[in-house]
């Protein structure tokens, strides 16, 4: 036992958030204003996705913290410890064997299913406002709809780069209706939103929460003439020689020397489990000669 | 024919202080129509209060929609007065940095009341936004420039342009060549005249410039105190003045 | 065509001890189509003030001033707008226009306004500029910039330039030579053989022989001070 209530927040607290929760999800990408705690780490770190996933973790979940795809990062492992400590849920690093996943910045490769929760840190969650400085107006505008502007961003895209040069938290709508910052996951991810697990965005520092449920349709913006483009860096993964997955690209020497490797750890290592190679991965014979 | 703009018995105050009262008028299609008096005489108010900006204490402000007919913009909710002000009304504002978004390009500028009305294709909206700039005179090379590159009479031309690319029917004018050197004025009040008749808008300019109404306005309301004290054809208030406010404001004029 | 009645006028000076100053009382008078009716009286009679009234620029205290139908003593502005775009001309001694715009769009300006095409609203303004000796060079530029009598003739094309079925001039052949003097007298005699109604101010009394049939002493109109 320790001293903390179970998963940190007092039980009101989690009741709070768990309404804003449910209101979320019954607006989808509607942003419902919470009142954030403080909580034992610095804002940027996640603590509005801290927040969620303390209100949604039950004594049998078990919970998986990404950071930017990987599990072993500080901000990752210092989450899961986190919960290890105040909830003393089981921990994974396997995608699929997680009931709840936090992340920041990615989507995993495996894709979710019913069972899941995706909690997302997010640092901004107002896509509009770049462009319109005053929150009374956005607010207005989420309201009727006025989403003239994000597109204005988009145009200036185009005009400045000849394409839509945004690449993370590139704007969505969702079910017709909201205008939403998926947080600053690749646009490779955004196809990826229209899943069958729950997923629930928490900022803290703005203090709000806002919903995807459960195959909800979700249309990345774009023009007719520049249409949408998941693209991500043209190579294999250089440790699994995966096609398919998003890269992160990694300088290895002094020498202009470069590697790309699955950002999704569990998803990368995974694959090499099954005997998948890249073009960088040790060979097998290097490792029985002494 | 109908007017496209009725208003009567409108009255707005703040507090104990008239802002604009018992202001009536109609305002036919193609006509354009000025509103002179000093400041504080309530003209900003009452133009504020007839494009929904502020919200009068009495009276109706009928507009004649496209789609429904003649309606009193007061009671409109406000999603239809919004759509209404970005497309089928324009507002210039004395001040550009007031009209235009000064962190995004011209062309964006532009484009944006066409993006916002549904407008998807790239390309097109570039070409509006191309055409306008080149009807307000600002050179082609300079549509993806921001504003804060432009002078201040490139700057009032691009708000003309991104007010009128939906094609609005009323356009609403705040002191449009306030703030603005004299021959820039000149080239500006040619370039919105061509673009009234031409587009056979509707307009209401405030100002507190007698030349501008001269040249632009085919009526003219004088007022003082948040009273309309005058009003009729823009020459023959100028000409012939019957108020005593409006022959001191008249006789105060410099000459050149 | 033109028809005005028990027309009085007055001006109070507000500003001054509100000094009412009575210019005009029981004016009356007539012009038909294809007549010329000339202004006369000393100077200060209100000629000029008359000719202002049936044009709508100065207001009207009492009596009617119709213009075809209208009635400009009574009517709104935009029925007066409407009047002097379709029916009714004037030619002032002045020439007032936005800076900027060419003399050849000063004057296609009101065939424009009555919907005329734009290529046929410069051929006839050309045909008028040519006429009336107005150097071709001259026709891209802003008038704003010429000498008075080039103004004057500018002025006088623009007013001719729609065939207006009712004329106001006011000293149309002031500051001109001989040349354009009968140009323009003969331009009147044009409007005049086309059917329009014209009141016209002529100091020059040749010229009043010449195009007007008859004359209407203004001085008659003009108010008894009250001794």
């Amino acid at each position: 036992m320790t001293d903390y209530n179970f998963a940190y927040l007092d039980e009101q607290t989690k009741r709070m958030i768990r309404r804003a929760i449910l209101k979320g999800i019954a607006i989808p990408g509607y942003q419902v204003p919470f009142a954030a705690r403080e909580m034992p780490m610095p804002y940027g770190w996640g603590t509005g996705g801290v927040q969620v996933s303390a209100a949604c973790l039950t004594p049998d979940d078990t919970f998986k913290v990404i950071d930017q795809g990987a599990d072993d990062t500080t901000n990752a492992v210092s989450i899961r410890k986190f919960f290890q400590r105040t909830a003393q849920v089981a921990t994974t690093e396997r995608t699929r064997e997680a009931t709840v996943i936090q992340t920041r910045h990615r989507i995993p490769e495996e894709p979710l299913t019913e069972d899941q929760i995706l909690v997302y840190q997010v640092p901004i969650p107002e896509p509009l406002r770049f462009l319109e400085p005053r929150e009374t107006e956005t607010r207005k505008m989420h309201s009727l709809e006025e989403y003239g502007l994000m597109h204005v961003k988009l145009y200036e895209d185009i005009a400045r780069h000849g394409h839509i040069a945004t690449s993370y938290a590139y704007p969505v709508k969702v079910e017709g209706r909201y205008v939403m910052d998926p947080s600053p996951i690749p646009k490779f991810d955004n196809p990826k939103l229209e899943m069958a697990a729950i997923q629930l965005f928490g900022a803290g520092r703005e203090q709000r929460i806002y919903a995807i449920p459960p195959f909800t349709k979700v249309v990345s913006l774009d023009f007719e003439d520049h249409p949408f483009d998941p693209s991500k860096a043209d190579h294999p993964c250089d440790l699994c020689g995966s096609e398919l997955s998003y890269l992160d690209e990694v300088i290895i020497d002094d020498a202009g020397g470069r590697m790309f490797v699955c950002s999704d750890t569990d998803f990368c290592a995974g694959r090499q489990a099954e005997g998948h190679r890249g073009r960088l991965s040790p060979q097998p014979d290097a490792e029985t000669t002494p | 024919m109908t007017p496209l703009l009725s208003v009567r018995d409108l009255r707005k105050t703040y507090g104990p202080r008239v802002g604009c009262t018992d202001v009536s008028f109609d305002l036919y299609p193609g006509e354009v129509m000025g509103i002179v008096g000093e400041s504080g005489s309530g003209k900003s108010t009452l133009l504020s209060c007839l494009a929904g900006h502020l919200d009068p204490d009495e009276g109706t402000v009928v507009y004649d929609t496209r789609d429904r007919g003649r309606v009193d913009t007061r009671s409109m909710s406000e999603p239809a007065r919004r759509m209404l002000g970005r497309t089928d009304w324009a507002f210039v504002h004395q001040n550009p940095r007031d009209g235009l978004r000064m962190s995004v390009s011209a062309g964006g500028n532009v484009g944006e009341r066409l993006m916002a009305v549904g407008a998807r294709h790239y390309g097109d909206i570039r070409d509006s936004a191309l055409d306008w700039l080149g009807r307000v005179e600002i050179e082609a090379d300079r549509i993806d420039d921001r504003p804060r590159a432009f002078s201040g009479g490139m700057q009032q031309r691009l708000q003309i342009a991104r007010n009128l690319v939906t094609g609005p029917r009323l356009v609403f004018m705040d002191e449009p060549t306030g703030g603005l050197d004299v021959s820039v004025q000149a080239r500006l009040l040619d370039l919105m005249r061509g673009l009234v008749r031409e587009m056979g808008l509707s307009a209401i300019i405030v100002t507190h410039d007698l030349a501008v109404v001269r040249l632009l306005a085919d009526r003219l309301m004088v007022m003082k105190s948040g009273q309309v004290v005058e009003a009729g054809l823009t020459d023959q208030v100028l000409d012939d003045p019957q108020h005593a406010y409006t022959q001191l404001l008249v006789s105060s004029v410099l000459q050149v | 065509m033109i028809r005005i009645e028990n027309v009085a006028k007055s001006f109070t000076l507000h500003n001054q001890g509100s000094a009412v100053i009575p210019v005009m009382s029981n004016a009356a008078f007539s012009v038909a189509p294809g007549e010329c009716v000339a202004l006369t009286g000393n100077s200060g009679a209100g000629k000029s003030t008359l000719m202002r009234m049936i044009y709508g620029n100065y207001l009207t205290a009492s009596g009617t001033i119709m213009i075809g139908e209208t009635d400009v003593a009574t009517a709104e502005p935009r029925e007066i707008i409407a009047l002097r775009r379709n029916t009714l001309g004037y030619v002032s001694q002045f020439l007032r226009v936005v800076p900027r715009v060419s003399t050849l769009d000063v004057v296609a300006d009101p065939l424009l306004a009555v919907g005329v095409p734009l290529d046929v609203a410069r051929t006839r303004a050309r045909a008028l500029l040519t006429r009336l000796n107005i150097p071709e060079t001259l026709w891209g530029l802003s008038p704003t910039t010429f000498s008075g009598g080039e103004q004057q003739r500018v002025n006088i094309a623009r007013g001719f330039a729609h065939d207006y079925p009712a004329l106001l001039l006011d000293e149309p052949t002031a500051s001109l030579d001989a040349t354009n003097r009968d140009t323009v007298l003969r331009l009147i005699e044009e409007a005049k053989g086309r059917g329009a109604a014209i009141v016209g101010i002529f100091h020059d009394a040749p010229a009043r022989h010449r195009v007007a049939d008859r004359e209407v002493d203004i001085s008659t109109f003009t108010p008894k001070v009250a001794a």
